[in-house]
């Protein structure tokens, strides 16, 4: 049974001597009980909705982000249902008559005219224009930082890894809806995308042709794509994204969301709010409010300038060429793929320098960050439940291993700017390349290296606070002229959220032979396992335990001015103030030895 | 040295300290009964202290705060009306000056703004409203283990089991075979239907382009034949061929089609047969990328070099339009050109090598 | 010993021998220095003007004759009009020698001197001449054909909009934002440094007038929908919506999850 511990307090104390309500109550009250009535009477719905009313949800700002995709997923479908009664999705050739003087007379297809109409000719065709594409582009910013908070806390571990796999593609599908739907005013800048796509194609082993012939019904372009691009915009993803996105947010009704740990919060409960009546007023206020930016930019800053860029012709083309900014990476990639990649065999061409780059990198890439949660739960070897997220710097390895992945992903995107970056900072793009090639080699161990040992650090000082308490400023003089730093201990309501974690032990490898000496079928697996799982908690430090922390007031009661060091994984070392009679004058707080 | 020192703000404990003040670990405070010892680990000591919020204790504040959401739905309300009025009001041409961003639309500024206030009032409204006067005591809701109870699991599997040998399944072996042989394959028609009709087999066509011996070269989009002596040292010109005036599928024409022009001095061309498929030191060279398709349109007229813009590869005139940086494996295609009897520049064979990015038959 | 030398130790005598020593220096170099070229209002030859002025501004660089250095090009046949593009949009003289010649709001030479280098150079070699004023001002212009016309031979080294492009090794192709007509025919007709010539047997000087027509209308800055942010394309809209868009979500989102005051 769910309890919801929740007694008259706040506003309601003020009006803890009204009336209690009558039910039915009058007027609006008695409809809305009717109306429940009716629908209760034929579907028998009152006992679930009720359930879900009073269902609890932590409170975080990191836990928004995902609503942020959410809603911009639901501005976009709501907006794309206006643009598809005027958009025309074709690619018949029009001379334009509509009110854009500077392409009048000019020839172009429908899709292309019927886009210029909706930017000048209709009514707020241009602002509901520009909310879909400024929403699409939150959309996924949005699943990518909601992405990182999830992978940096933790919440992909049992029982979540499905939702994960179902957020992995979704992120992955959502790139695709993207690119078809930008792709549809068939204007130049566009277009060419679209025939890089098509040499993309080309370049798929044995098949190459046959898919760029298959997909665009002929010789590029054809008359084929855009309506075909239309279709898979406008049914085929949204029909899929929706249900998706659907078993994704009911995993989180089912599974509960998982919560930051702190005072009360433990594995088995959820603290937070209800959404009746809070979650309802704050999480579909947040629609609005998402809605209402997302309006505001739209009304002042454009976005996707068709107008400008003209309509699609194979022969013109324009500097600054690059693909909305989440196809960016695999843009970058091909900028930087050496064109010795290229081979002639056996009377074939293998185009390695485009297939990396524009085949294999993204299912590469979404493969890997699919199988995360359950290569690490093959390296923990921890088969709980875990509804309490990790703070980042608990899990080194983790959060090194995803900002390596962020610094190689941030190569390839600076990569695809490397013209723009050329111009504005008076850099030559040969330079840029070059560096960035090697940079995506270098780039990721060293960010690794770096957040492990910041993660390892903030552990320590974590460490520090729990057993000196936090520095306060005061210097307190003593009688003897001795001075030192007031530390305040922290109370146990802090201190609790620096010490509840645990840390993972590398996983022991159990003896590969047997008494007889027969070798466990498993033991190269095994091997590999503890290996790898050596990799990830060989660095470790633990939380302070009561013990320690008694052992440290102890010390201090008798040497203020003493600290302690903590070797790595091991016990703790006081180092004290050298003193003949037990006072040194000359030591800092920071009891730095002196000779 | 005074033991009682309040470094630690502990031992005693401050009339209004409520309950933060002792947080040395007392031999006697959290001890394991029985046994005197320290916990392992530090215990869970549960919610802090509630704090109140100024509209929980003090009616006008509660009042205030009313009134501050409620004239957040006002705003709303505003909004939507400015919306409705400028909708009719505003001529869709009619622009407005606004600084930092030039000359705007008006209609899609007043729209945009007034639609955004319609909406952001109602959103910071309701944050506001739960914020300030709905409960913000923290409620708790247990968990239970994901996992179904065994009584439900093995009912389950029953379930199934029972289901199957009912179904004789494991009794007829025949009806297994070939169930899964029907359903291994009834959605091929399916998969055969769409993926065999949605377009053409390439066979050769993307081996060959429009240009043919003879065909003259006419500017893009002009569409106008071009003499000899029009081009001069260090222009560029982009060419088609005048073919494409007849052609019924002109797009997918230009895209294979599309052609540069360039004249350099002969001497400075150092392949020979480069400057023999070339005229007196004018070359064509197809405009088509071999690395994925862009128009490679930039001519560096002092260094001859040719870059395309999507992946920056970059093709040297001088050496037959090698690659000399980027992505692009081969060299440009070059059209071999002469003079006709007008003086006019004519195509003085096809193309001898499929043109744009290479694909796996190419070769 | 006379009075100014038994002071010769005193401590102000550094002072004034610096303050002597600068005096000296700078009325030597104003009475000796070359002097920037004054507007001349006697009829001298014109063509004897410039090469006076050229031998004082250009001939470092572009040799004695205009032959051209290791540190500047021949300018024989460039013709006036590159004289007038070059110097009138004050890329040239260059401050030093550098990949690129970039664009300067302060002009050194006012209309006269321009003219009269541009006809010293002229009479070096016949090259491309100042251009007429009836196409070089987009009057009349069709703006719909010189935007085809500019996108087919112009937007892939200066961008869509004009912004400008990136080349090869730190070159770039610059913004065209309010450029003279004058000085963007002047270019099209001498390829100035990587830009390739477009000479009036390439583009007709009736097209020009249409490009230029095009790009004076972008100048006029409008932007239907708002905030241009450079006409660079979805680099810009992606950092954009990066910094403002999720700045202003989470911060939307930290004051929802805030405990009220």
């Amino acid at each position: 049974m769910s309890t919801t511990a929740h007694t008259a307090s706040g506003a309601d104390r003020l009006r803890a001597n009204d009336p209690e309500p009558q039910t039915p109550a009058g007027g609006g009250m008695k409809a809305v009980g009717g109306v429940a009535g009716w629908v209760d009477d034929r579907t028998g719905a009152a006992k679930g909705v009720g359930y879900l009313m009073k269902k609890v949800f932590p409170d975080h700002w990191s836990f928004m982000l995902g609503e942020v995709a959410m809603y911009s997923m639901i501005i976009c479908l709501l907006t794309g249902a206006f643009l598809t009664f005027w958009f025309v999705p074709s690619a018949g050739h029009v001379a334009y008559e509509g009110s854009y003087l500077p392409l009048r007379g000019v020839m172009m297809s429908e899709a292309y005219a019927s886009t210029l109409d909706i930017s000048f000719d209709i009514r707020g065709g241009l602002i509901i224009r520009q909310i879909h594409h400024w929403a699409a582009l939150l959309f996924i910013v949005a699943i990518n930082v909601h992405m990182m908070r999830v992978f940096f806390t933790g919440a992909f571990r049992k029982p979540r890894e499905l939702n994960w796999v179902i957020g992995a593609q979704l992120s992955m599908l959502a790139l695709v809806e993207g690119f078809a739907g930008y792709s549809l005013p068939d204007d130049l800048l566009s277009g060419t995308g679209l025939r890089a796509a098509e040499g993309f194609m080309r370049s798929i082993p044995v098949l190459g042709s046959y898919v760029s012939y298959f997909v665009f019904d002929g010789a590029f372009p054809g008359e084929a794509i855009i309506p075909r691009l239309y279709a898979v915009h406008v049914l085929l993803l949204p029909a899929i994204l929706v249900g998706l996105f659907t078993a994704h947010i009911v995993l989180v009704a089912v599974q509960k969301h998982t919560q930051y740990p702190g005072p009360g919060r433990t594995n088995d409960n959820v603290v937070g709010f209800p959404v009746m009546p809070v979650y309802a007023a704050k999480a579909g206020g947040f629609f609005f409010i998402v809605f209402g930016v997302i309006a505001l930019i739209s009304a002042l800053v454009t976005i996707n300038p068709i107008w400008a860029y003209g309509p699609y012709d194979p022969s013109p083309v324009t500097a600054g060429s690059q693909p909305d900014w989440y196809m960016g990476f695999a843009d970058g990639a091909l900028r930087l793929l050496p064109g010795w990649l290229e081979f002639e065999a056996f009377g074939f061409t293998f185009s390695f320098n485009v297939m990396i780059g524009a085949i294999l990198l993204i299912p590469v890439m979404y493969g890997l960050i699919t199988l995360y949660p359950f290569l690490e739960e093959w390296v923990t070897g921890d088969k709980r439940e875990h509804h309490l997220l990790d703070r980042p710097r608990n899990n080194p390895t983790r959060t090194g291993i995803g900002m390596a992945g962020i610094a190689a992903y941030a190569v390839l995107m600076f990569a695809a700017g490397n013209d723009l970056m050329a111009i504005k900072l008076g850099l030559s793009i040969n330079d840029i390349t070059h560096f960035l090639r090697a940079a995506f080699f270098i780039a990721p161990p060293i960010a690794f290296w770096i957040t492990k040992r910041i993660c390892l650090s903030l552990q320590r000082r974590d460490r520090d606070l729990v057993l000196h308490g936090r520095e306060t400023g005061r210097i307190i003089r003593t009688a003897e002229g001795r001075f030192y730093e007031k530390h305040e201990p922290l109370d146990p309501y802090t201190r609790w959220h620096l010490v509840q974690h645990e840390q993972h032990q590398p996983l022991q490898l159990e003896a590969g032979v047997d008494e007889n000496g027969v070798a466990s079928p498993t033991a190269r697996k095994d091997r590999l396992r503890a290996k790898v799982s050596h990799f990830y908690f060989k660095d470790r430090v633990e939380p302070v335990t009561p013990a320690e922390l008694e052992a440290a007031h102890h010390h201090e009661a008798h040497h203020p001015e003493a600290i302690e060091h903590q070797e790595p994984g091991g016990a703790p070392l006081v180092e004290m103030a050298r003193s003949g009679a037990g006072d040194n004058p000359d030591a800092t707080e920071h009891g730095r030895q002196r000779g | 040295m005074n033991n009682n020192d309040t470094e630690h703000g502990a031992q005693a404990a401050d009339p209004g300290s409520e309950g933060y003040g002792s947080t040395a670990v007392r031999l006697d405070q959290g001890h394991i009964e029985g046994t005197g010892r320290l916990p392992e680990r530090f215990e869970d000591p549960g919610f802090a202290p509630h704090i109140a919020r100024a509209a929980d204790l003090d009616e006008a504040a509660a009042k205030r705060a009313e009134k501050q959401v409620a004239a957040m739905f006002g705003v709303s309300m505003l909004g939507t009306l400015v919306f409705i009025v400028a909708y009719f009001a505003i001529p869709m041409e009619s622009q407005v000056f606004i600084p930092g961003i030039g000359k705007a639309n008006l209609s899609n500024v007043v729209l945009g703004v007034s639609l955004a206030l319609g909406l952001l009032g109602i959103g910071v409204g309701a944050v506001h409203w739960a914020k300030t006067l709905m409960p913000d005591e923290e409620v708790v809701e247990e968990r239970h283990p994901l996992r179904s109870p065994d009584e439900a699991r093995g009912g389950f599997v029953k379930t199934m089991l029972t289901g199957g040998t009912d179904a004789q399944l494991d009794r007829r072996p025949l009806i297994k075979y070939s169930l899964g042989g029907a359903l291994g394959l009834f959605a091929i028609p399916l998969v055969v239907q769409v993926v065999g009709s949605l377009g053409p087999l390439p066979k050769d066509e993307l081996s060959k382009t429009m240009w043919k011996k003879g065909d003259r070269l006419v500017r893009d989009p002009e569409h106008t034949p071009i003499k000899a002596t029009d081009v001069s040292i260090g222009s560029v010109f982009h060419v088609l061929p005048e073919s494409i005036k007849e052609s019924e599928h002109v797009l997918e024409d230009k895209a294979k089609a599309a052609v540069l022009l360039m004249r350099l001095e002969p001497d400075a061309i150092q392949v020979a047969k480069a400057r023999d498929w070339g005229y007196d030191g004018i070359v064509a060279y197809s405009k088509i990328c071999t690395h994925v398709g862009c128009p490679v349109g930039l001519y560096e007229q002092q260094t001859h070099h040719l870059l395309c813009p999507c992946h920056q590869s970059t093709f040297d005139v001088t050496q037959d339009c090698k690659v000399i940086f980027g992505p692009a494996k081969r060299p440009l295609p070059q059209l071999k050109i002469t003079v006709d009897t007008e003086g006019y520049l004519v195509a003085d064979a096809p193309f001898q090598e499929a043109v744009g990015p290479s694909f796996w038959e190419r070769g | 010993m006379n009075a100014l030398a038994a002071r010769r130790r005193h401590p102000a005598a550094i002072a004034l021998l610096i303050l002597v020593g600068l005096l000296v220096t700078g009325a030597a170099y104003a009475a000796l220095a070359p002097k920037p070229a004054q507007a001349s209002t006697v009829s001298a030859d014109q063509v004897e003007q410039g090469k006076k002025l050229f031998l004082a501004n250009c001939s470092t660089c572009h040799g004695l004759g205009g032959e051209g250095t290791k540190d500047g090009p021949s300018l024989a046949g460039v013709g006036a009009a590159a004289v007038d593009f070059q110097v009138g949009t004050g890329r040239m003289p260059m401050a030093k020698p550098d990949v690129q010649a970039p664009r300067k709001d302060e002009i050194q030479f006012d209309e006269e001197e321009i003219a009269a280098m541009a006809a010293y150079v002229a009479s070096l070699a016949p090259g491309p001449a100042i251009p007429e004023g009836e196409y070089t001002t987009g009057e009349g212009g069709n703006v719909a054909k010189g935007g085809e016309l500019f996108r087919v031979n112009c937007a892939m080294c200066h961008n869509f909009a004009g912004s400008g492009g990136a080349l090869t090794r730190g070159k770039y192709a610059p913004s065209l934002r309010d450029v003279e007509g004058k000085h963007i025919y002047e270019a099209m007709v001498t390829g100035p440094q990587s830009m390739p010539v477009f000479s009036d047997n390439n583009i007709t000087p009736e097209s020009k007038n249409d490009i230029i027509a095009f790009l004076h209308s972008i100048d006029k800055q409008e932007n239907p929908g708002g905030m241009a942010l450079g006409n660079l394309g979805p680099v810009s809209e992606g950092l954009f919506i990066w910094v403002f868009g999720l700045g202003i979500m989470i911060g939307f989102a930290v004051w929802l999850g805030q405990k009220s005051a």
